[in-house]
């Protein structure tokens, strides 16, 4: 279906990272939002408060992340389309409630800005740390989606995918932005409404009485009621059965983790997003996200123009991350070069998916500004010897 | 009937034949309970059970349409009471019901929302969000059922631990000052504050009744027993010692200084409704704000809970 216009800021644009994310959220149908400032995350929370009383919703400044990061659980369960933002600090607060979302299955966006940390780090600077965090960071077993845009363009057209995928899965999708995307200004343009295509809540068609909250089909997503239209739900962060009850036993538990992950896992092609520039016939592979992608870029042609076949493979979806993709490029390729705004997170997934087979080249950084394209461009002339 | 309930009497020696029928006919509290998640969890003498029969018969008498009632509750023993009841409900994360029933509210204006957790998961790992809605007196009801101790994790000492009685994690007694609920509830802006014990049972359902039909912030504390732990710990005897301990030790005082309502060890304990004012909720200043700012332009959020 089509955007509702009313969210829609049909129009060229000349704003920040922050600002076109709020504006895909708010395009994607998100009503309502709860936040708790934090930099360099406050701009999206700022732009939602100022634009929702017309649009028609609610934002709410709660008193810390751990309560934003619930409130949107409540406000799903009402029927909402919900999001959350902040960064780092704000992201260790919501880990929590990461695992409630995953268990409960409550569609959710959570926008990660990324700074320098660890702790309260770098706050005004970029960084992409949070990347293990956001696959790993609440206890159990869970699968997110995890989403790197790299420029206001894409914040607004990403964010509508990282809504219309929270919906398709019942998860909650991270939307993995960084300092520099958030505070970079560039043109924004946004199409109008019926041009946006917008996924709607997986609403059970079943009667009170006949439904069950996580009866689920083939694709292994149940579908949804909301509270106060008298199906009397029971939900729970406790492992449950299908009636959404407590079943605290090794096979309730079996049965729910299992599903969990597989309504992701065997989706996994599904949710394979990268872009892929040169690299069928490529010596090197850099394997790029987020802001880094673009510094890459320059290194790669830089690279190009000195006759080395370097191909660009970024991860727009980086959770789950496109393993086979990778296994399939590691015996083609004498090396994949890794670069990222962390000390080595996404390049142990590379080398996970190579098994060996190829060499992997991580190009690592503490974080507080990007790398220097003439280190990647190096790294790419080693690899290739 | 439910395999639960057939478990749990067989595993009591009881005759259940015929029961559910008898049940549905003469107890006015089934229809607002799961029957199938019963029995329940709770131990002999813990007076949760009883708060709940409060709770429906204030439920009862309210009149709401149950569709649109939802019950929010966190972690711990009386983290259980949203999963017995009949209503839309949700078991959430320990200390986090209110802002999960923060955002049930405001993205569905039309539900009355109740919060229904225990002293530790409220006031303790909770405070924060227990105050924060107080001071924006969002419109929730909550049920604070104060045992004085953690007792899903064994009797642990809580903010609500007076001085003097011993818990496993004060050994020796506890010296550790307490909370005074209500005081904490009226200082931070509640709309609506009693406290009554499980004893009080019919004052109590009184008051949840009332809370029903108040808007804004309501918090009602109703003290139980913990036979198991806190009382047995500390010699205190069975549920129905403590019972009597309410019944000799109240002092009806509605209308109170919150102030001066401080519980102490198996000392006094002042009950009633100790405030009833009218402040505008946060959904009712959002609107009415907005309205000023934008004039037509504005939809008001939930205009359907506006006319109630």
């Amino acid at each position: 279906m089509h955007a509702d216009p009313k969210g829609v800021l049909t129009g060229t644009h000349f704003i920040d990272g922050d600002h076109a994310a709020c504006e895909g959220a708010l395009a994607a149908g998100c009503r309502f939002v709860a936040g708790y400032p934090i930099t360099p995350s406050t701009e999206v929370v700022e732009r939602f408060a100022q634009r929702i009383p017309l649009v028609g919703g609610v934002f709410i400044q709660m008193e810390d992340e751990i309560a934003s990061s619930i409130a949107i659980m409540g406000g799903a369960w009402a029927g909402k389309k919900v999001m959350t933002v902040t960064s780092g600090p704000g992201l260790s607060l919501m880990m929590e409630h990461v695992g409630l979302a995953a268990i409960t299955e409550t569609p959710c966006v959570i926008v990660d800005v990324q700074r320098g940390g660890p702790s309260t780090g770098l706050p005004t600077l970029p960084a992409q740390a949070d990347m293990m965090q956001v696959k790993w960071g609440s206890h159990g077993d869970y699968e997110p989606i995890a989403i790197c845009p790299n420029s206001p363009q894409e914040c607004f057209d990403l964010m509508i995918k990282a809504f219309n995928l929270a919906e398709t899965y019942r998860v909650p999708v991270f939307f993995m932005m960084d300092e520099v995307v958030g505070h970079m200004t560039e043109r924004v343009v946004i199409p109008p409404a019926d041009q946006i295509e917008v996924v709607e809540r997986r609403w059970s068609a079943k009667k009170p009485g006949d439904y069950r909250p996580y009866d689920t089909g083939d694709d292994m997503v149940p579908d949804m009621v909301k509270a106060g239209d008298g199906y009397r739900i029971h939900i729970t962060g406790l492992t449950h059965d299908e009636r959404g009850y407590p079943a605290m036993n090794p096979a309730a538990q079996e049965k729910l983790v299992t599903r969990l992950l597989d309504k992701i896992r065997r989706n996994r092609e599904n949710l394979v997003d990268v872009r892929e520039d040169g690299v069928e016939g490529a010596d090197v592979v850099v394997v790029s996200f987020g802001i880094t992608s673009r510094v890459a870029g320059a290194a790669i042609e830089s690279a190009r123009r000195k006759g080395v076949k370097v191909g660009h493979l970024r991860l727009i979806i980086a959770w789950p991350f496109p393993a086979a993709r990778i296994e399939a490029l590691a015996g083609k390729v004498k090396a994949f070069v890794v670069p990222e705004l962390n000390m080595g997170q996404m390049a142990l997934e590379v080398e996970r998916a190579v098994a060996g087979k190829t060499k992997v080249i991580g190009i690592t950084h503490a974080g507080g500004t990007v790398h220097e394209p003439e280190v990647i461009e190096a790294k790419i002339l080693e690899a290739a010897r | 009937m439910s395999e639960n309930l057939i478990r749990g009497a067989a595993a009591c020696d009881v005759d259940l034949s015929g029961v559910e029928n008898e049940y549905s006919a003469v107890n006015p509290v089934m229809p607002y309970l799961r029957q199938e998640r019963i029995p329940h969890i709770w131990c002999p003498g813990c007076g949760i059970g009883t708060s709940v029969n409060c709770f429906t018969r204030a439920l009862s008498d309210s009149g709401l349409d149950l569709d649109k009632v939802a019950i929010v509750s966190g972690i711990g023993c009386t983290g259980r009471v949203a999963g017995y009841m009949n209503l839309d409900s949700f078991h959430t994360t320990h200390g986090r019901p209110i802002p999960f029933a923060t955002g049930l509210k405001l993205a569905n204006p039309d539900l009355r929302v109740v919060v229904y957790s225990g002293d530790g998961d409220l006031s303790a790992i909770g405070g924060n969000h227990l105050i924060h809605a107080a001071r924006r007196n969002m419109d929730l009801m909550v049920v604070c059922i104060n045992n004085f101790t953690y007792g899903m994790t064994g009797g642990q000492v809580a903010p609500t631990t007076p001085i003097g009685p011993t818990q496993t994690t004060m050994p020796y007694g506890n010296f550790e000052s307490s909370f005074n609920l209500p005081f904490l509830a009226d200082a931070c802006g509640a709309v609506y504050v009693a406290r009554w014990t499980v004893y009080h049972v019919k004052q109590l359902a009184k008051a949840m009744l009332e809370g029903l039909k108040k808007k804004g912030f309501v918090f009602i504390e109703a003290m139980s027993p913990c036979p198991t732990l806190y009382s047995r710990r500390n010699r205190l005897g069975d549920g129905v010692d403590q019972l009597k301990y309410y019944k000799e030790k109240s002092i009806v005082k509605n209308g109170a200084d919150t102030k001066e309502v401080g519980l102490t060890y198996q000392g006094e304990i002042v009950v009633g409704k100790f405030v009833d004012r009218e402040r505008p909720t946060w959904l009712d200043s959002m609107n009415d704000h907005y309205t000023k700012v934008f004039g037509d332009r504005f939809t008001r959020v939930g205009a359907s809970h506006d006319e109630n």
